[in-house]
């Protein structure tokens, strides 16, 4: 077992530079998840560490060892890839027992390690089987049976569910959430998806263009976002974002009633970040913020509710329902103040 | 409804029709060839026995007794077998370093490849027999026609398997690479079986062109490494035109390979028309 240390890792592409001197350090057994939109890095993190990119730039050690010269196979990792990428040719057996077969692991030590991945995975049936008979869910099993079976350090998931249907991606997560819990190795998991992030992750890595913009617990990501980013980023329906001039240290966003006060605020404008979710209807006397229900979309145990203020920008609201209310009306919605973020309109940090 | 039901039955009749038509066109010459190679010399000009003819072994008992047909044959056979073979040695790394490995000339490389294919051959004439026979001393050798061969054919071998590795996702090269495999074993354990189909299509192909390889082969021999191409030639040119004779040479010249294709047929369609791994 061990952890990681990653210290001012720079990836560049001839003279293009992709990572920005990134650090991170992940500790033995911890469950790390990079999450990020297209492009932010993450995949490319993921695969410096599994040695298949070129470290251009900084360190990556592995428990205490330096790996950035180490064959992927010696680092003591093993990847499980978004296309599964099963060798189509072997039996579900082989293509588990193919990287200790390539490390000389003896006969009925590779046996031993197959056949209990296997039980563990629920795949005993299937061994004799190639991968192209198999169904998408359970060429997944496979995969992350090949990656068990080698007993490594790390384990490394390239947006392993992807590919997977609605349902199964759910009870997959579940499962890696689970062999997480029975293996205690570290794991990194990389996903675009912050609902598998906040579910799986003790840490979550945020990242944008080739830099980390927040390392955090999953509750602290949301609780207390470090910028703008993070902000949107993280919980779904992304948190309303609005604009708001501070007259002293009030701040208001155009209810009867101020969000609250901001010590030392800024000059210029402040952004203010409410979640959808902390929007709870009221009387106009009470309100923040005021707007014109345009859209309700219902979700069974909540519903999101879509509205336009005077000024035509819109907001979302997430509650269990509105009684009586239908498209048009005006309504009213106040906030806790401690549920309120602030944030600098020109650096995007967070003001607390 | 009516419309498409009936187009479709037009397509029904006619492509199949057009496929006899164009097949039959192709297989033609290798019609009148078999047939002339029965006919004496005498019956074989005229255009009234195209079809009607009394059939006679004379020509191939003729060939069997006159001619050295079975060294010729194994000429070429010897020639083609040890060329594809280098062909491929040669071929299937470097495909391999181009697919997965790829820089920024590899594009240019490829393109380079090609363009070497448009140099006439004639021009190059005179520097290769001159070399050959004057400095390098290999003029009529197995090793000069080999190499020659194996050359000629690079460029195009490459480029197939080239595209057949390129179908093959990167990812479980990748998984290879995670799973400590060497890169012999790579490309032994990985590749290969999965690229098997556009291997042994490139490999038949491969052959196929150096079998009927004419140009180098009849201008680089004389006798020792002359394959059956030389053999065809030899019969055409100094004693007139002898049709009967020189069909049952050609028949026994191309007959081994038409066979080859026709056993292999399958596996070529499968292999031009679709990719290695699906």
């Amino acid at each position: 077992m061990a952890g990681l240390t990653i210290r001012d890792v720079v990836k560049a592409y001839g003279e293009v530079e992709v990572m920005h001197g990134v650090n991170l350090d992940i500790d033995d057994g911890e469950f790390v998840v990079f999450v990020g939109p297209s492009g932010c890095g993450k995949s490319t993190l993921l695969r410096m560490i599994a040695g298949l990119e070129e470290i251009s730039g900084g360190e990556i050690s592995i428990g205490d060892t330096v790996v950035n010269e180490v064959a992927p196979s010696k680092r003591g990792v093993a990847m499980v890839f978004q296309t599964y990428a099963l060798y189509p040719h072997m039996t579900v057996y082989n293509n588990m027992a193919f990287g200790l077969k390539q490390a000389k692991t003896p006969k009925d030590e590779i046996d031993r390690r197959v056949q209990q991945a296997a039980k563990v995975l629920d795949i005993v049936d299937y061994l004799d089987r190639t991968p192209r008979a198999l169904s998408g869910g359970q060429r997944q099993r496979v995969a992350i049976g090949r990656a068990i079976v080698r007993e490594p350090e790390v384990f490394l998931f390239d947006e392993p569910l992807s590919n997977l249907d609605a349902a199964l991606r759910g009870q997959t997560r579940l499962e890696i959430a689970r062999l997480h819990e029975r293996l205690g190795a570290t794991m990194i998991y990389v996903t675009h998806d912050q609902v598998e992030a906040m579910t799986l992750a003790d840490k979550i890595v945020v990242l944008r263009l080739g830099y980390v913009e927040q390392v955090g617990k999953p509750m602290d990501l949301y609780n207390k976002p470090d910028n703008l980013f993070v902000a949107q980023f993280i919980g779904s329906p992304a948190m309303n974002i609005f604009n708001s001039k501070v007259d002293g240290k009030t701040v208001s966003i155009g209810g009867d009633k101020s969000v609250g006060d901001l010590e030392n605020a800024p000059a210029g404008d402040v952004a203010v970040g409410i979640r959808p979710e902390h929007l709870i209807a009221c009387k106009k006397s009470e309100a923040v913020i005021s707007g014109k229900l345009e859209l309700i979309e219902r979700l069974g145990d909540h519903i999101i509710a879509h509205l336009i203020r005077d000024d035509n920008s819109e907001f979302i609201v997430k509650t269990e329902d509105f009684a009586s209310n239908s498209k048009g009306d005006l309504m009213h919605f106040k906030v806790d103040a401690d549920r309120v973020h602030y944030f600098d309109k020109e650096s995007e940090k967070r003001i607390s | 409804m009516a419309i498409v039901s009936q187009s479709s039955k037009f397509g029904n009749i006619m492509r199949p029709t057009m496929a006899w038509v164009v097949g039959l066109v192709f297989f033609f010459p290798i019609f009148w060839l078999a047939f002339t190679s029965f006919k004496t010399d005498a019956d074989a000009v005229k255009p009234e026995f195209l079809f009607f003819f009394t059939p006679t072994l004379d020509n191939y008992l003729n060939m069997a007794e006159n001619y050295d047909y079975w060294r010729f044959a194994i000429n070429s056979v010897i020639t083609t077998t040890f060329a594809t073979g280098f062909t491929l040695f040669v071929g299937v790394p470097a495909a391999y370093a181009m697919a997965f490995n790829p820089s920024r000339h590899t594009k240019d490389i490829l393109m380079w490849m090609l363009s070497t294919k448009m140099l006439p051959a004639a021009a190059v004439l005179y520097p290769m027999t001159f070399l050959t026979k004057n400095f390098l001393g290999v003029f009529d050798t197995h090793f000069l026609i080999i190499i020659v061969l194996s050359l000629i054919n690079l460029p195009i071998v490459i480029w197939m398997l080239f595209t057949y590795f390129k179908e093959i996702p990167k990812e479980i090269i990748e998984a290879g690479k995670m799973d400590g495999v060497s890169t012999w074993g790579e490309i032994k354990d990985i590749l290969l079986p999965l690229a098997w189909g556009g291997l042994a299509s490139t490999a038949l192909l491969c052959f196929i062109f150096c079998w009927n390889e004419a140009y180098w082969t009849v201008r680089l021999t004389t006798t020792e490494a002359a394959t059956l191409s030389k053999l065809i030639e030899g019969n055409r040119a100094p004693e007139g035109l002898f049709f009967g004779r020189l069909s049952a040479v050609s028949m026994a010249a191309v007959g081994p390979i038409v066979v080859l294709g026709w056993f292999c047929q399958k596996q070529l369609v499968q292999g031009l028309t679709f990719g290695a791994v699906k």
